[in-house]
């Protein structure tokens, strides 16, 4: 468990991005952030879980301030907040967002490949990329800190004269995220980092992740659809689905008493050890981004559904001690916000 | 009860490189099960292991190396040079991505069709619809909801479905599930894995689920085989392999898979090696290397299956003979 | 039809689409001559456009419309004859390498292979100096089909080596559907837009040919086309002596053809491309 959560390190306000796709004269859009609201706080891991097509990758690229046309921003806002002071995202110029990157906040894709240069070796990737952030160090002393850095994460430092192919999928996967980490960064966004990775090695890289936070006490946005993953490392988690948050709360909450339909599908339908007994899987299946039902995006599977859960979004509700839920069936301090 | 299928000191061999640098890797080595009808059994591991190499060995898409496949009827062994293992024994496959299992061009339906055709299961374009739609309705679906779409209109749940129908079409009593469910959405899993229990319950038909999610794998397997770098290193049933495993191998995948439960994290850090490829051209025992309770004799001789309370472990901790030369007690009575 | 519509979307298409229907009107116009082609004085010569011949005559008494009309046709037949024949061995010789492998790979390449590093320009050449008495169309069109498909089968095996590695082929030996069918149904619409754009510059490269040979004097000259035209008119010394309409008809014909011919090609092999078809089957 990390220490006291303290003051926010990001927040969102109505995030919206959609894509705009044109195809032969015909017009799509795929809502796949749909007004979100997040509030990350500093020293935690903060879990995003749902499924494929959940729009949780659009939302870090959006939280990364990575858009690129057909995906565009319609509306919302994204702030880092530093020293106290909250930064507007995207109202930063090119070079300030440059800065800002890697050193305030870094990605971890889901490829290790589309990170580390294929043709250089890591030193040189390493070494690049410490000059462009810090001035004034030679080649030496870039190979010295990356050396350091490597041997303080418990990986082997001859790894750096290596091309990345020659690496297995787990060492590349943790030698990024060793790049990822190495100008302390508050903000740590991973997109399925393990995803692609075996059982154990899963395991190592997940303990690197962890073994990071512990050490520099910033923060984690870990986005995985294995709630395994989640039960282990995260300390909140937010539910997504179809472009919009429906649950967030503490990682033991949202398994011992998840409050949203969703989340109960989920969490029931999750296999464990020693339980034979039947398990079922939610009726119906996701909406597409591009067609979604009008109101609650749930409602068309949930079998509590109400008149007014097809008419409008519900708003988000916050029951207890920080514990949201984005659903009318239940009753507790309304946030005031609209759908 | 006869076996449905038997697999007898399986192999192959795998050469890589040019004329001048030969690499031999052994894929599947020596490595034998036998699957009973109406049964779920599991073949698991991580990548690399094997397991996708056996399933293709048994549907016939490689030849083996060396070792024999036994199916129910020709239990021969020698297969026909043109004999095709589906088209006599009742073997069907389905794959891990429902998106690639069927081409993109092409309407869903077409093969459903040409199923039907070429295994002459029926007469006449009606004929032919209705026991497709007998099919899917057997899956949640029905031929008209899947009538003239295409793959990219469906939902990888729903089109995986759709592939698990055009395999049952053949009523085959044997089928082969290659991760069936490691690209459907978690939220989607149970409903097609709880279809494998009503196939093996209500049809008869027996299951080879082959994946590395052992959650899953114990959920819905009866007996369990667990691979390591083309070895069976474990194999027995579903409750004593995953609930109390015995060897090193088992042991640490077993602890390492996150459950999904915040009470029950992970305790220890663990280290993990570089260089995967080396552990294929080990002598002794391929898990050597990374073992925690590895001996001499390990590194040199390739581990006996040793029974040990109904389950097959291949390591020498269970087997009393050498435990015995080494003066150790046997771990098979510290159990 | 809904693809037309689409496909008009693209002013490449338009364009070359408009083109080729107005070349192929003229070309079923020669039906209707007035004028035999291979005879030679019917009017008067060098006579510039007028109402009466439209694009003038020629030195040996030709009107240039109407043989320009049986020069176009007979260019096209070539280059279809040339082009369809072509593809048809490019595809059966490409799929059955890809598919089969191996021993019928290797024989099939080895002899796709020594027509490509022949010196293909040369034999055409020398064949056609050797059978100048029996070149006719059709003829013509085979020579040059018979040298034009060993590049595509090349490019279509390697499709097919690829589909073969895709999971879908395992379902369809799974469902039972032999070689040849399997090739045809799953394959091909793969390997359709390759076909279509490769069979439209190999009708290009046909017509470029035809005009090469016929500039060396190789083809038949009694039969009208555009390269014997452009001949006719350079033996002549139209250039020299200002005939203009002779000249250019054949020139401004054959860049209309090519470059139809060419934006087609690409505009069809674009909108026929799997990828984007397959998000055209999802937009919808």
């Amino acid at each position: 468990m990390t220490g006291a959560a303290g003051g926010l390190v990001l927040r969102t306000e109505e995030l919206k991005t959609f894509y705009v796709l044109d195809a032969f004269g015909t017009e799509k859009i795929v809502k796949a952030v749909n007004g979100v609201d997040l509030e990350i706080r500093e020293n935690e891991v903060y879990g995003i879980a749902g499924e494929s097509g959940c729009g949780k990758t659009t939302l870090l690229k959006a939280l990364y301030s990575a858009i690129e046309p057909p995906l565009r921003r319609i509306g919302g806002k994204v702030f880092y907040v530093r020293d106290g002071e909250e930064i507007d995202v995207y109202s930063l110029g090119r070079e300030e967002k440059r800065r800002l990157r890697w050193e305030y906040v870094s990605y971890v894709p889901q490829g290790s490949m589309s990170v580390l240069n294929p043709v250089k070796r890591l030193k040189d990737s390493y070494g690049d990329f410490l000059e462009s952030h810090v001035a004034g160090k030679t080649r030496r002393d870039t190979l010295a800190i990356a050396r350091e850095h490597l041997h303080q994460l418990g990986l082997p430092p001859k790894v750096l004269s290596a091309y990345p192919h020659q690496l297995s999928g787990g060492m590349r996967q943790r030698v990024t995220i060793a790049l990822a980490a190495l100008l302390g960064p508050r903000i740590m966004i991973g997109d399925e980092p393990t995803t692609a990775l075996d059982v154990i090695v899963q395991r190592g890289v997940i303990q690197l992740l962890k073994s990071i936070q512990e050490t520099l006490k910033n923060t984690i946005v870990l986005v995985t659809h294995d709630m395994g993953v989640h039960a282990n490392v995260a300390d909140r988690i937010g539910i997504m689905y179809a472009g919009v948050m429906i649950e967030e709360a503490a990682v033991e909450r949202v398994f011992e008493k998840p409050l949203h339909p969703y989340t109960q599908y989920l969490i029931e339908s999750l296999p464990k050890f020693g339980d034979k007994s039947l398990k079922k899987s939610a009726p119906g299946s996701p909406p597409s981004l591009a067609e979604l039902p009008g109101g609650c995006p749930f409602h068309p599977r949930c079998p509590h559904a109400m008149d007014v859960c097809v008419q409008k979004m519900p708003d988000i509700v916050t029951i207890g001690e920080d514990h949201k839920v984005a659903c009318w069936l239940v009753e507790g301090d309304r946030d005031g916000r609209a759908a | 009860m006869d076996a449905l299928l038997e697999v007898k000191n399986l192999r192959k061999d795998f050469a890589f490189g040019s004329l001048l640098s030969r690499l031999r890797i052994t894929a599947v080595d020596d490595v034998s099960f036998h699957v009973m009808p109406a049964e779920i059994f599991a073949l698991a591991g991580e990548s690399g292991c094997g397991k996708t190499t056996t399933a293709r060995l048994i549907l016939g898409f490689e030849e083996p190396t060396a070792g024999s496949i036994l199916h129910g009827a020709n239990r021969k062994g020698r297969r026909r040079k043109r004999e095709k293992v589906w088209f006599t024994q009742g073997v069907q496959a389905i794959f891990q991505n429902p998106f690639e299992t069927f081409n993109p061009l092409r309407r869903v339906e077409c093969y459903f069709f040409e199923t039907v055709h070429n295994y002459g299961l029926s007469s006449g374009r009606k004929g032919a619809e209705t026991l497709i739609d007998e099919t899917l309705k057997a899956v949640g679906l029905s031929f008209r909801e899947v009538s003239g779409r295409y793959p990219s209109e469906f939902s990888g749940g729903q089109l995986q479905r759709v592939s698990i129908a055009r395999a049952l079409l053949t009523k085959p009593s044997l089928l082969l599930a290659d991760e069936p469910v490691s690209m459907v959405d978690a939220s989607l899993r149970m409903s097609i894995v709880n279809l494998f229990k009503r196939l093996r319950d209500e049809f008869d038909v027996s299951v080879i689920y082959i994946t590395h999610d052992l959650a899953t794998a114990y959920y819905v397997c009866d007996r369990i085989a667990v691979m390591f770098r083309g070895n069976v290193v474990e194999m027995g049933g579903v409750e004593s392999v995953l609930m109390s495993p015995k060897h090193p191998y088992t042991k640490l995948l077993r602890a390492s898979i996150p459950e999904a439960d915040p009470s029950k994290k992970w305790k220890e850090r663990i280290s993990l090696t570089d260089i995967e490829h080396e552990e294929y051209l080990r002598r002794g025992c391929r898990f050597a290397g990374r073992c925690p309770e590895v001996m001499d004799v390990c590194h040199e001789t390739v581990p006996p299956d040793v029974d040990v309370d109904g389950v097959q472990v291949k390591c020498f901790l269970y087997d009393e003979a050498t435990m015995r030369t080494k003066g150790r007690e046997g771990a098979a009575d510290v159990g | 039809m809904r693809v037309l519509r689409d496909l008009f979307e693209d002013y490449r298409f338009a364009f070359s689409f408009t083109v080729l229907c107005l070349l192929l009107i003229l070309a079923l116009l020669s039906a209707f001559s007035p004028y035999d082609p291979t005879f030679w004085w019917h009017a008067t010569r060098d006579l510039i456009p007028s109402w009466t011949h439209f694009l003038g005559t020629n030195s040996k008494g030709q009107d240039v419309f109407w043989q320009a009309t049986y020069a176009v046709r007979n260019s096209l037949i070539i280059s279809v004859i040339a082009g369809t024949v072509s593809r048809v061995i490019a595809i059966l010789v490409g799929m059955v390498a890809g598919y089969r492998g191996r021993l019928t790979d290797r024989v099939l390449m080895f002899v796709s292979d020594s027509f490509l590093v022949m010196p293909l320009f040369l034999i055409i050449v020398l064949l056609a100096m050797l059978v100048r008495e029996h070149m006719n169309l059709v003829n013509l069109g085979l020579l040059l089909a018979f040298f034009g498909w060993a590049w595509d089968a090349r490019v279509i095996r390697s499709q097919i080596l690829s589909l073969r590695e895709r999971e879908f082929t395992q379902t369809a030996i799974l469902s039972g559907t032999k070689t040849m069918r399997l090739v045809m149904k799953e394959y091909l619409p793969f390997a359709t837009p390759l076909i279509f754009s490769t069979l439209i510059n190999n009708m290009a490269w046909a017509i470029g040919m035809e005009i090469t040979l016929a500039i060396l004097g190789l083809s038949n000259m009694d039969i009208p086309t555009l390269g014997t035209m452009l001949q006719w008119a350079i033996s002549y010394q139209a250039l020299l002596l200002g005939w203009w309409w002779w000249l250019l008809t054949p020139i401004v014909l054959a860049i209309f053809l090519f470059v139809a011919l060419y934006w087609l090609s690409v505009s069809i092999s674009e909108y026929l491309d799997p990828r984007t078809r397959i998000q055209r089957v999802g937009a919808r």
